[in-house]
């Protein structure tokens, strides 16, 4: 019962988000980066629905090209740390012994770094800008996947098939893609959506301190740091991108504990 | 004895592998991080002299080597914004961010005990869900913008504590415990919602263990039996649960320092940052990181310690 | 003994006629115990026989109502010495029964007790709370009862963890616990199942001790009839549960006047059976929803017929013994029952 209502409110917060997404691609209220300052400040009404921001801005357009960021930044990341993952985790658990030891010994250094701390290190080599967002959120993603690929490839090397299939000439890089990765897609697919949630919140993080994706790209978290100096004169500046924010992270936590509770039923 | 071996040289392992990585970031910008500190207006003199300062006139080994000398005797170089050692800035800032997370961990033990209890003692009940829900919740919102929420609602429209306004420990200490409530709480409620759901399994996995059985056949009543016998044994990897979130908290106040306008760790890193002020950053990384990973050994070490039924494993 | 008025002074426990329901998830209501009456009067010895699934752990646990949420009582009634109705009783009445009145011995050692506390505080812990004991009076009880069961260095014993005791010794804590508060009666429940063979031994005589001594009754619980067959008094035999043979020890011993009592006591592997081939009861007891209108034994039965497929057998008196003892099989309205068609 649970199980399954993880999973709906999972997959109903993240496809309203998408479709929020795929609207703005093509149409907001007003263009997101218009300024009025005949308008700025003024609360929610007709005109503008969640009211404007210190320039005027309409923030419901604002929020809503910001959907665009997150979907960016949490699938790029997403897809940098899945492959990096992927390269660490089947090397570490082919080469086994030494190689591995110190494959995973390094993995666990990057673990045992709270992951905002990391993203600032890694941020501060280069100017902030989204492109450097996403490789910092990445590069903190490879440890995660690469346990997970490297488990699954301790776990079938040594089944029957996979041998039988190595017997045949079958070379590491096909038994991997063809025999190992399906066999672990459900977890990739857990981790992959919790990352997202979790790429989400440290571009939010980021952003607001101002280290993160900068003007005119769009984001949430810079909206959160301009709305701070007016938290007083205008409170539901805040608001809009603050709930968004919760929105994704709450759909993709969900949708990651309900794939989870569905693979652990099927086990 | 060899566990605890085998768990020192990780830990060493561990500590050296991020004291590379603190080194190495900086220098595998491409060009001279010289150059990338002072833009490209600056003369060959400047450039020189920064270089000399920094260290990176000399060979990539000796500066590793330094680097571990120096990391070993707490001396990790000299601020460029501040002309200060680093080790002095970061002094002069600890007890801000360090007293920031211990409040945190406070919070955290007062309101997840009670809810975790809560939600363990009638499984699949309206207690139980509404909790279920507050902790998802609460994953979900970002700390900062819940301190920001924090400050709207206590700050600013209730007026309950001074807005913007650190005072020091050393001058008011009721002040100052005030002043950092927000704060520390905002930061201890993402933390709140991970103990409550782990405290919530652990709790019912000890509920259907026999022990609670042959309790109940002793005549004790459900409190006795939950308070007496099983909330003790979950407490004890919950302990540990929250011991390892210190490091969390420690990094979390990074970003909620900003928000509040704390003179801590976070305001001297994201200024770091900023100023590209190298030694300091990477010397706050380094500190934030190995306290971070200390911790949690100790923490291992200190469940290992109380927890009798893996005593003698 | 159907039907019997619960009789108060030498009785310390009634079971009349009781029908245990399991509630399953689909809302089906399964009888796991149907028509269970026993007696157990003071300082008897009263073992109850079976394989796992008839029933034997769900009636231990009824009598303290210590059942799961999902099974209750559907009939019939448990009653004291005082014949108070201790399946009517509220959780708090219950809770004063619960280890001063009647206590109760698991299966495993291992896991029964709290792996978290000292032994000597979890035995303590039942005096305080029946007696009223001061921390010190109840340490001093618990390091006497702890001599008293038999464990060596009771003082240093005390304040051990779980963890540092063996399988036997954990045992004796467990029953040392359980004889605390001098109950009238004590359950054991499998009380030696998980231990060596010469640790059963020793418990079971360490329970004949008390009951010399202390004149405390036990219900001993168990699937091995070898087991027990030494030590208790009377035994009842209970098989999908019902029970099917009830009698003195001896008499069920010598002359099982069930097929499944014979069957049982054929598959022991006793020394003077030495050689011969070890029997063992073909099939299993039928789970809950295979139970139809006939003796459920009859699927596994060498003497089944038509009738035992169509009709529940009641328990009644077995003529021609010395003591009352009374079994459930169809064949035993012939004359002469199953020894006649056994031989």
């Amino acid at each position: 019962m649970r199980r399954r209502i993880n999973m709906t409110v999972g997959l109903l917060l993240v496809s309203m988000l998408f479709v929020l997404m795929l609207v703005s691609l093509f149409y907001t209220p007003y263009e997101p980066n218009a300024m009025r300052i005949a308008d700025r400040l003024s609360g929610p009404s007709a005109s503008h629905w969640l009211g404007t921001d210190n320039f005027g801005r309409d923030l419901l357009s604002r929020s809503m090209v910001g959907t665009q960021t997150a979907f960016l930044v949490g699938a790029a990341s997403v897809a940098i740390g899945a492959a990096g993952g992927l390269l660490v985790g089947s090397l570490a658990g082919y080469a086994g012994k030494w190689a591995d030891e110190l494959l995973m010994r390094a993995t666990d250094a990057l673990l045992a770094f709270p992951g905002i701390l990391l993203a600032l290190l890694l941020v501060s080599v280069f100017r902030p800008s989204l492109l450097q967002t996403i490789l910092a959120i990445g590069i903190l993603f490879v440890p995660s996947f690469a346990r997970v690929v490297r488990s699954g490839v301790l776990q079938q090397r040594e089944a029957d098939y996979v041998r039988a299939v190595r017997a045949f000439g079958a070379g590491h890089v096909n038994v991997l893609f063809v025999q190992i990765l399906p066999n672990i897609a459900s977890s990739i697919i857990t981790t992959a959506a919790l990352s997202f949630s979790t790429a989400i919140l440290i571009e939010a993080a980021l952003s607001y301190l101002g280290l993160g994706v900068q003007p005119p790209d769009p984001s949430w978290g810079r909206m959160l740091n301009e709305s701070q100096t007016y938290l007083s004169a205008a409170p539901w500046f805040t608001l809009a991108p603050g709930v968004l924010i919760t929105i994704s992270v709450l759909g993709f936590n969900l949708l990651s504990d309900g794939i989870r509770d569905a693979r652990d039923v099927r086990a | 004895m060899n566990y605890y071996f085998r768990r020192l040289f990780t830990l060493a392992l561990t500590v050296v592998l991020v004291l590379i990585l603190t080194f190495s970031v900086f220098r595998v910008i491409p060009g001279d991080p010289a150059l990338a500190i002072l833009g490209v207006e600056a003369s060959q003199e400047q450039i020189e002299m920064l270089s000399e300062k920094l260290g990176t006139d000399r060979p990539m080994a000796v500066q590793l080597l330094e680097w571990f000398r120096g990391a070993a005797t707490l001396d990790l170089g000299t601020s460029l914004r501040y002309s200060e050692p680093v080790s002095d800035l970061i002094a002069s800032r600890l007890p801000v961010t360090l007293i920031l997370a211990l409040e945190s961990v406070a919070i955290v033990i007062a309101f997840s005990i009670p809810l975790g209890i809560a939600a363990a003692r009638r499984p699949g009940k309206a207690a139980d869900l509404a909790v279920s829900v507050l902790t998802q919740l609460g994953l979900a919102v970002p700390s900062f913008w819940m301190g920001i929420l924090l400050l709207l609602l206590f700050g600013l429209t209730l007026n309950w504590v001074p807005v913007s306004t650190y005072v020091g420990w050393d001058e008011n200490p009721w002040l100052a415990l005030r002043s950092t409530f927000l704060p520390a709480a905002a930061l201890a409620i993402p933390q709140i919602a991970i103990v409550v759901r782990y405290l919530r399994t652990s709790l019912l996995e000890q509920l259907n263990l026999d022990y609670v059985r042959t309790a109940r056949s002793k005549g004790l009543g459900d409190r006795a039996v939950l308070y007496g016998h099983a909330l003790r044994n979950s407490l004890l990897p919950v302990a540990t649960v929250i011991g390892i979130q210190f490091g969390e908290l420690l990094a979390g106040s990074l970003v909620i320092e900003q928000v509040f306008s704390l003179p801590g760790f976070g305001s001297l890193l994201i200024s770091a940052i900023g100023n590209r002020d190298y030694p300091l950053v990477q010397g706050l990384v380094l500190f934030i990181a190995a306290s971070v990973i200390v911790v949690n050994f100790l923490v291992d070490l200190s469940y290992r310690w109380l927890d009798p039924k893996i005593k003698l494993r | 003994m159907v039907g019997a008025k619960p009789s108060g002074g030498e009785t310390v426990l009634e079971v009349r006629d009781l029908r245990l329901e399991l509630s399953a998830k689909d809302g089906a209501r399964l009888p796991v115990l149907e028509e269970v009456s026993l007696k157990v009067g003071r300082g008897e010895i009263v073992g109850i026989v079976g394989e796992s699934g008839c029933g034997k752990s769900v009636l231990s646990l009824s009598v303290l109502g210590l059942l799961p949420p999902s099974i209750r009582v559907a009939g019939g009634g448990i009653y004291n010495g005082e014949r108070k109705e201790l399946h009517r009783l509220g959780e708090k009445s219950l809770q004063r029964i619960r280890g001063k009145e009647i206590a109760m011995i698991f299966q495993d050692p291992m896991t029964s007790l709290n792996p978290g506390m000292t032994v000597g505080k979890q035995v303590a812990e039942a005096i305080r709370l029946h007696t009223g004991a001061s921390k010190r009076e109840a340490e001093e009880k618990t390091v006497g009862l702890f001599r008293k069961v038999g464990l060596p260095r009771p003082e240093t014993l005390y304040h051990e963890y779980p963890h540092r005791l063996s399988g036997g010794m954990r045992q004796r804590v467990m029953i040392a616990m359980a004889v605390s508060c001098q109950p009238d009666l004590l359950i054991a429940d499998e009380p030696t199942t998980a231990l060596d063979v010469t640790i059963q031994a020793q418990i079971l005589k360490l329970m004949k001790t008390l009951r010399e001594e202390d004149g405390t009754s036990i219900l001993l619980i168990s699937h091995d009839l070898g087991l027990i067959s030494g030590v208790c008094d009377r035994i009842a035999v209970m098989y999908a549960g019902r029970i099917v043979e009830e009698g003195a020890a001896a008499e069920v011993l010598r002359h099982p006047a069930h097929p499944y009592t014979a069957g049982l006591l054929a598959s022991l592997a006793l020394p003077s059976k030495k050689g011969t081939r070890l029997h063992s009861i073909p099939g299993s007891v039928p789970a809950l929803r295979e139970r139809g209108p006939g003796c459920a034994f009859a699927s596994r039965c060498p003497y089944a017929a038509d009738r035992c497929l169509a009709e529940k057998p009641a328990l009644r008196g077995v003529a021609g013994s010395a003591f009352p003892r009374s079994a459930a099989c169809h064949l035993l309205g012939e004359e002469g029952g199953l020894a006649n068609v056994g031989s």
